[in-house]
């Protein structure tokens, strides 16, 4: 997994210690620890991980390890706008996955991965739950239900001019 | 204790509560084949991931096969450990595993001694109908220890070792699925983590994941070159062990053969380790004296206890886990590396030969020697000390390739001046046996007396933490031993928090000292071979004219005619060494 390189400031070191600690610097709190640290920075960076295996007392490998199986943390930071492409049972059969490639195809990143300039991360989801709307996708807080090819275009021009 | 009735293959059989459907057959004389788990009794370590799945097993009225070494017994049960059901499943595992996995046997380092592929064997594996994409993993190369992961079955034995036994931590399971793999964090190679290259998961990996780097080939060519002189050192581990490899029991000791064989491969100086291990007492053993006395004389500044700094796993692991305890191992090399800085001083002086045609090989019980041979202090202009070391089974390898037949080799004398050594020496091969070899010496030196009995058995055994005092004269010396990094770091841990008191201590990173080293030929956690070993090493040592160091006439005679005394500015020059803190070192060179 590649990782993006950022030096932790005093205080946000400051701040992971004090996450640990309000898990009593549990070794078995660790998933809930990582939850905590991602709510905070946004994604897992090799330094947020480092701190946190050090304030619970186990090989940065396993936490490492446990970052790496769960696909909800991430080490790479999201875009100012996330996008989610719901690739469950009822949005596959409508069509997902080509409006996954499209999406891919436009912003010129793959899954999983941000654009250069920070705007946009694309992530697939499992089912939110509103299979009416299949095939769905959420950017930020926004939902947009049955999406097609050629309205991801459409979608994507709405945040021509945020930053 | 509450007993379990239950029926294996038509016999019955009765168990305590709680064991496993495993231990159960095994009662009954029935080895459910099985290739992740592993049971290192002696260790207290039993690794019974269920991750594998050889070892299914039929249990009646249950829909599943069950994982015989992650299931415990019941009442009643009612298990078939080789079914139709079970065979075919069995196998079937086991060709999803072969699929995913090189079939480069012929020229694979493990070939012959592969678990996987004495499985696949007995299995009678013929033809994998699995086709598809396989793992390929950029293997990865440090001083010491190869990771090859695309051969990697994941039976995590590895990690058990690392994290459990020696609690260094460096590999974890990452990734899930077809992408799992053991690795260090954020894949970072060996070389950028804190592998102390102990190479105890090199000795448990059931495949070539994991595997020492060969130095074969690079000796097989020195020794053919006209214009090198070729002198090779053998540590007291290897003596006691390499016998086994050969068909003969454990504990056989090998030493004349060893020399014999060496001779026959071409090496132009048989010498010993031991040698240096004799140097190393003189120089560590002064150093524990010197600060014993001032501690007793009340200088405030003397830092006790003293660490014993021969192994390499455990240099390495304070270096990476107590930087602040830096000023409190011997400044010693190891014995290894003393006899390089004197082989290619001393020794090539005598001889006439130039530095750079002398090429000194150590064979060793060790991973991390080989780690050790290229560290930047132990070179001069970038020559090398010791050029590089072979383990035990690498040695075992090329007698056997050379067509040499060990068993009936004679036995041979070591060359001399490098190959003198005293019985004190021969046990640094064994948990104990360095702080023993010191106290004999500081004792004598010491108290100016002669020793009666020279057995310290205060200091011997197996147990993972021991302490023993011993009477100077009326001055009583505390001293501590741990084999196994785990334990060295419970002693240090209760050392910096004032709950223990030691003015010694004696550390080997693998269990039972050198004997059981990561070189050394696969014990698979029997402690009755190391045992054995241990006991090998202390007939030795009991069968020796000299058993004192510094009675070692040769060591005597190195003194007067090149290094003056221990401690002197040369001996410091060549003997002894400094370290540096590691806990930074993954974060700078990112």
């Amino acid at each position: 997994m590649t990782s993006i390189k950022l030096k932790l400031k005093e205080s946000d070191v400051q701040k992971l210690k004090e996450v640990a600690k309000t898990f009593n610097n549990d070794p078995g709190e660790l998933i809930n620890v990582l939850h905590k640290a991602q709510e905070i920075f946004g994604y897992l960076p090799a330094e947020v991980q480092e701190v946190v295996a050090e304030e619970l007392n186990i090989p940065v490998a396993k936490v490492y390890g446990v970052v790496t199986f769960y696909s909800f943390f991430t080490m790479l930071p999201r875009g100012r706008f996330p996008i989610s492409i719901c690739t469950g049972t009822a949005c596959y059969v409508r069509g997902a996955e080509k409006i996954l490639d499209e999406f891919k195809r436009i912003l010129k990143v793959p899954v999983g991965e941000t654009t250069p300039d920070g705007k946009f991360s694309i992530t697939c989801l499992r089912c939110v739950g509103a299979c009416g709307l299949a095939p769905l996708v959420t950017i930020g807080d926004k939902t947009y239900g049955r999406v097609t090819t050629d309205g991801v275009k459409d979608i994507l021009k709405e945040y021509e001019n945020e930053e | 204790m509450e007993l379990v009735k239950l029926t294996i293959d038509n016999r019955t059989v009765e168990v305590a509560k709680g064991t496993t459907i495993f231990h159960a057959a095994k009662e009954l004389g029935i080895t459910i084949p099985t290739l992740c788990y592993m049971n290192l009794k002696d260790l207290n370590i039993e690794h019974k991931p269920g991750g594998c799945r050889i070892c299914v097993v039929e249990v009646e009225g249950r829909r599943n096969l069950a994982p015989a070494c992650a299931t415990d017994v019941s009442e009643g049960m009612v298990v078939k450990t080789h079914s139709v059901r079970v065979l075919n499943a069995r196998r079937t595992v086991l060709e999803l595993i072969i699929s995913d996995h090189p079939f480069d046997c012929l020229v694979c380092a493990k070939s012959g001694k592969c678990d996987l592929q004495d499985m696949a064997v007995k299995l009678g594996v013929r033809d994998i109908p699995f086709q598809g994409e396989k793992s390929t993993y950029k293997p990865d190369f440090s001083p010491a220890i190869i990771r090859d992961m695309d051969k990697c079955i994941m039976c995590r034995r590895c990690e058990t070792m690392c994290n459990d036994f020696q609690t260094v931590g460096v590999l974890s399971g990452i990734h899930r699925g077809f992408e799992s793999v053991v690795a260090p964090a954020f894949e970072r190679d060996l070389d950028h983590s804190e592998c102390t290259y102990c190479g105890q998961c090199v000795a448990v990996c059931p495949t070539a994941a994991l595997t020492e780097v060969d130095h074969t080939n690079r000796l097989i060519s020195d020794l053919s070159n006209p214009n090198k002189t070729v002198v090779v050192q053998t540590a007291p581990a290897v003596r006691a062990a390499l016998g086994e490899e050969f068909g003969m029991e454990p504990g056989t000791l090998v030493t004349g053969k060893m020399v014999a064989a060496l001779r026959q491969l071409g090496f132009h100086f048989v010498f010993d380790t031991d040698f240096a291990a004799d140097l190393t007492i003189m120089e560590e053993g002064t150093e524990l004296l010197d600060r014993i006395t001032r501690h007793l004389n009340g200088d405030k500044d003397v830092k006790l206890p003293i660490l014993t700094s021969c192994c390499p796993g455990w240099v390495n692991f304070f270096e990476y886990y107590y930087p602040d305890m830096m000023d409190i191992p011997s400044t010693a090399r190891s014995p290894q590396q003393m006899f390089g800085a004197i082989a290619k001083t001393y020794f090539a002086e005598k001889q006439k030969i130039d530095r750079k045609d002398m090429v000194v090989v150590s064979i060793m019980p060790c991973v991390a020697k080989k780690y050790e041979c290229t560290r930047e202090e132990f070179a001069t202009d970038g020559s090398p000390d010791v050029d590089y070391s072979i383990s035990t089974r690498e040695l075992a390898n090329l007698i056997k390739s050379a067509n040499i037949n060990f068993n009936n080799l004679p036995d041979e004398d070591f060359d001399k001046p490098l190959g003198e050594s005293t019985g004190a020496a021969v046990i640094f091969g064994v948990t104990g046996g360095v702080i023993e070899a010191a106290t004999r010496t500081a004792y004598e030196i010491h108290t100016g007396k002669s020793l009666e009995k020279v057995d310290f058995d205060a200091l011997r055994g197996f147990d993972g933490i021991r302490s023993a005092s011993v009477d100077f004269n009326g001055v009583e010396i505390k001293i501590g031993i741990a084999h196994g990094l785990g334990n060295a770091r419970k002693l240090l841990d209760d050392i910096k928090a004032g709950k223990s008191e030691y003015h010694a201590i004696e550390i080997m990173a693998c269990p039972s000292g050198c004997i059981g080293g990561g070189g050394q030929p696969l014990h698979h956690g029997d402690s009755s071979i190391l045992r054995a070993r241990g006991k090998a090493i202390y007939e030795e040592d009991k069968g020796k004219a000299l058993r004192k160091s510094h009675q070692n006439p040769d060591i005597i005679k190195l003194y007067d005619e090149f290094l003056g005394k221990p401690g002197s500015e040369l001996a410091h020059k060549l003997l002894h060494t400094h370290y540096h803190s590691k806990k930074d070192k993954q974060v700078l060179l990112d």
